[in-house]
């Protein structure tokens, strides 16, 4: 490629106390090139694109921008110098309008009427239409991204970070996204594509570089690599795919007829009558872009929000009206998304956090005194079975890294001997390794005969691990389906989120 | 006149004794609107109001005294934003602990001040206009301080729906993380939206002790800090709608004193608490009215980081 070059990054470290999250990093990106940022949670991708995007301060290193030195102090020096950001947690407003939250975003924001119109008209240019009047909190996950898009468009940038932008978008959506990122580039603008999706990457990237604690451990062009090497330099071992045992259906051990529920949540979704059942031995995987009601799912399912009469049963015998404690008695145990505050209290130790889930089924409590022996026991258990890695057991939930606290919550319900397992996002956040040995570990309880419902929206990880697949789309759930035969178009209407998706792609 | 009660001195006296619990109440929407829950707003107008006595008796000037209102509740209100801000505490506890040191170190301050009386605060001159028949003794009458408080209801909201400073202000207050992504220094915007409560708070303090009571006592805001606070609430954070709520609990205060007078068969107690219990009644018929989507239409304009506090962490 004769391009030229665009942003130059040479040796640049940052450590934090305890960590060091990038170590002499170099790279370069040119004019138009599409750019993989490859690693595991951890590798030290955000903390770099931090420092590109000015949120972060390098402690050594240097970098260059269009050929001249480069180190914003703050994100609006970088975006005067053509750097613009899309956020893996979008970083929008929902009780402002798509239009107020573009003008946050931009240095000199011209007067509403007039954004109005450009965000109307950009966003029709590049495919991706946007009312500017709508407010931010009523939008699909798809929509939100447009404005976080749209709002790096208006300013012309020349370098375009995007944090792992497909995870909340269904398989059409991410088609649209790719053509956007297609014309843009064609166009001159790079882009800095974070993500761990191989496959993705293999489709839109001209070239990557793989992070591994903090160093640049490879660079390589992802068309002429299979996913499976960019995996292994990522992780730096060999990966082993979870093997699943054939194991013979029992009875239906969970039953959910004619659920429907209000939502609890702010901006929710209300579950409108799901209907589905899980017998032992079957892994049930439900899909679904995020915000379609498997939050409100989980919540009826763990006995947080009430069910009406006879809507859930397990084992046949009706739980509607049953607590979660009173679920767990009856075998049912549930991990949600949410690992800080929801499966967790941060503050309290992880023994704390291991009786308050498992004390119902392990019995860790006897004439209504805490048998902190044995309580202390479990959890040891737990982090030695499911190698959470942590200075003890007696350190604060708060003070484990995203990962090694979900192997930690995920693995306290499934050593409970459960009948009916329910998770949503077992492996958010999650690096490879672990994944691999989360999966292996709901496998094998489905194998011991546990009926498990799987919620996630890594479609790859419902596909690997799931018997049967079914979708949620606005607080409703599609008929279910066997896995084996089904296609990624058919996927992709039962996820159903193509909203507005019909508009046509305008190409230049 | 109905039952010896004149609807225009009605009128004009409600909007009188609604003017402090007005610029208390526009101050803390301004601090809840960039996200912090301030329950010192009592605290802060005590100080106001006696350091407003102090600033105006030694000075002689009712206008320095105002100012003097506004610099005390400022100052108190920055050893919340220290504690909120940098130290991260509580907000719900720091704001009770600031109400109840207000208390406290109002009445040391005030102790030498007591049975003194304050330079007055003479209505504006409107020559003719105050004659017209009703309007102009409802209108143009009063001091500048009830057209001051009218003017920073109208400025407020003006800038939170017109402004960049307002947008930012509102950003900062629905998601602190996402204004910090995009840049906007956080801790600042709301120490300044905290600074700006409590100087409204002290001038709205310093109206009590200056012009309604025209004296020191101690306890003498008597509760209207905490009135003001159920405002914001009843207003759903909208600056005309805190306005109609200060006169509606202006005018059954001045009501209820008026029906005292006219002689009205109930007891006492029950008509001065009738304010306190309709603007409760109020407050929980605004929000248990259902919105869209089932949230109550309270909730669903309240600042969604209300009351948490930011740290950046990397």
């Amino acid at each position: 490629m004769t391009a030229t070059e665009l942003l130059r990054v040479e040796g640049v470290t940052k450590a934090y106390p305890g960590v060091v999250a990038n170590s002499d990093v170099s790279f370069a990106i040119s004019e138009g090139e599409v750019h993989a940022l490859l690693g595991e949670n951890g590798a030290g991708k955000s903390t770099l694109v931090k420092m590109i995007y000015g949120l972060v301060k390098p402690d050594s290193g240097r970098m260059m921008f269009r050929g001249q030195p480069y180190h914003p102090s703050e994100p609006r020096a970088a975006r005067a110098a053509g750097v613009a950001m899309v956020f893996q947690h979008f970083s929008l407003f929902d009780a402002l309008s798509v239009a107020e939250n573009v003008a946050l975003g931009m240095e000199n924001p011209p007067p509403m009427k007039e954004l109005s119109g450009r965000i109307r008209a950009v966003s029709t240019e590049y495919g991706l239409p946007l009312d500017p009047g709508r407010m931010v909190g009523d939008l699909s996950a798809g929509e939100r991204q447009r404005v976080e898009i749209i709002r790096c468009l208006l300013q012309d940038p020349k370098l375009l970070i995007m944090d792992e932008p497909t995870s909340v978008l269904t398989p059409q959506e991410v088609e649209i996204l790719f053509k956007t990122l297609r014309q843009l580039s064609a166009e001159g603008t790079a882009i800095l594509y974070i993500s761990h999706k191989l496959e993705e990457i293999r489709a839109l990237c001209d070239e990557a570089t793989i992070l591994r604690r903090g160093k640049v451990v490879a660079t390589c062009t992802p068309r002429d690599v299979s996913a499976r090497e960019m995996a292994e330099l990522m992780v730096g071992a060999t990966l082993t795919p979870p093997a699943r045992a054939g194991t013979p259906k029992g009875e239906v051990a969970l039953e959910v007829r004619g659920l429907s529920v209000a939502s609890p949540i702010p901006f929710g979704t209300s579950l409108k009558d799901v209907s589905f059942s899980v017998a032992r031995g079957e892994v049930l995987g439900i899909a679904g872009v995020a915000g379609n009601g498997q939050d409100e799912l989980l919540l009826a399912l763990s006995g947080e929000l009430p069910a009406p009469e006879g809507a859930v049963r397990i084992a046949g015998r009706d739980a509607g009206a049953i607590g979660p404690n009173g679920r767990r008695a009856a075998g049912l145990v549930a991990a949600p998304e949410e690992r800080l505050g929801h499966a967790a209290a941060p503050d309290m130790t992880l023994v704390e956090n291991a009786l308050l889930s498992g004390l119902v089924r392990k019995g860790l409590a006897r004439h209504g005194f805490i048998d902190w022996g044995a309580t202390e026991t479990f959890a040891a258990g737990i982090v030695k079975e499911f190698d959470v890695r942590t200075p003890g057991t007696h350190v604060a939930a708060r003070a484990l890294s995203g990962g090694n606290l979900q192997k930690f919550v995920v693995g306290r319900e499934l050593s409970q001997a459960p009948t009916v397992i329910v998770i949503n996002q077992p492996t958010w956040g999650v690096d490879a390794a672990a994944a691999a040995s989360i999966r292996q570990a709901i496998l094998d309880r489905a194998a011991e005969g546990a009926a498990v419902v799987v919620i996630s929206q890594d479609l790859d990880e419902l596909l690997e691990i799931a018997d049967n697949f079914a979708a949620m789309n606005e607080g409703r759930l599609t008929p279910v389906r066997p896995v084996q035969g089904l296609t990624m178009d058919q996927i992709g209407l039962m996820m159903g989120g193509a909203h507005g998706m019909e508009v046509a792609h305008h190409g230049h | 006149m109905f039952g010896g009660i004149d609807p225009s001195l009605l009128i004009a006296s409600l909007i009188v004794a609604s003017v402090p619990i007005i610029l208390a109440a526009i101050g803390e929407l301004v601090t809840e609107r960039a996200g912090v829950l301030n329950l010192g707003v009592e605290g802060m107008m005590i100080m106001g109001a006696v350091c407003g006595f102090i600033a105006a008796v030694t000075t002689g000037s009712a206008v320095l005294g105002f100012l003097g209102g506004a610099l005390g509740g400022a100052l108190l209100s920055l050893i919340f934003a220290v504690l909120t801000q940098f130290l991260l505490a509580n907000q719900v506890a720091t704001g009770l602990a600031l109400t109840l040191f207000g208390l406290g170190l109002s009445s040391l301050l005030g102790q030498s001040y007591v049975g003194i009386k304050p330079p007055l605060t003479p209505a504006l001159p409107f020559g003719p206009l105050a004659d017209i028949p009703f309007f102009g003794k409802v209108l143009f009458s009063h001091d500048w301080v009830v057209y001051f408080s009218v003017a920073s209801v109208a400025a407020v909201w003006w800038v939170l729906k017109a402004t960049r400073t307002g947008l930012v202000l509102r950003a900062v207050g629905e998601s602190h993380d996402a204004a910090h992504a995009l840049g906007y220094k956080v801790v600042r915007i709301r120490i300044g939206a905290i600074v700006f409560g409590g100087a409204m708070a002290g001038l709205g303090g310093a109206y009590v002790s200056l012009v309604r009571v025209p004296q020191w006592t101690d306890g003498i805001t008597a509760g209207a800090g905490w009135i003001a606070l159920a405002i914001v609430v009843f207003a759903s954070w909208k600056p005309w709608r805190a306005l109609i709520g200060a006169y509606l609990f202006g005018g059954i205060t001045v009501l209820q004193l008026n029906l005292q007078v006219a002689g009205a068969r109930i007891p006492v107690e029950y008509l001065s608490s009738a304010p306190y219990l309709i603007t409760i009644l109020v407050l929980v018929i605004m929000s248990s009215a259902k919105g869209r989507g089932g949230r109550g239409k309270v909730a669903l304009n309240a600042p969604a980081s209300l009351g948490q506090n930011f740290h950046a962490s990397r």
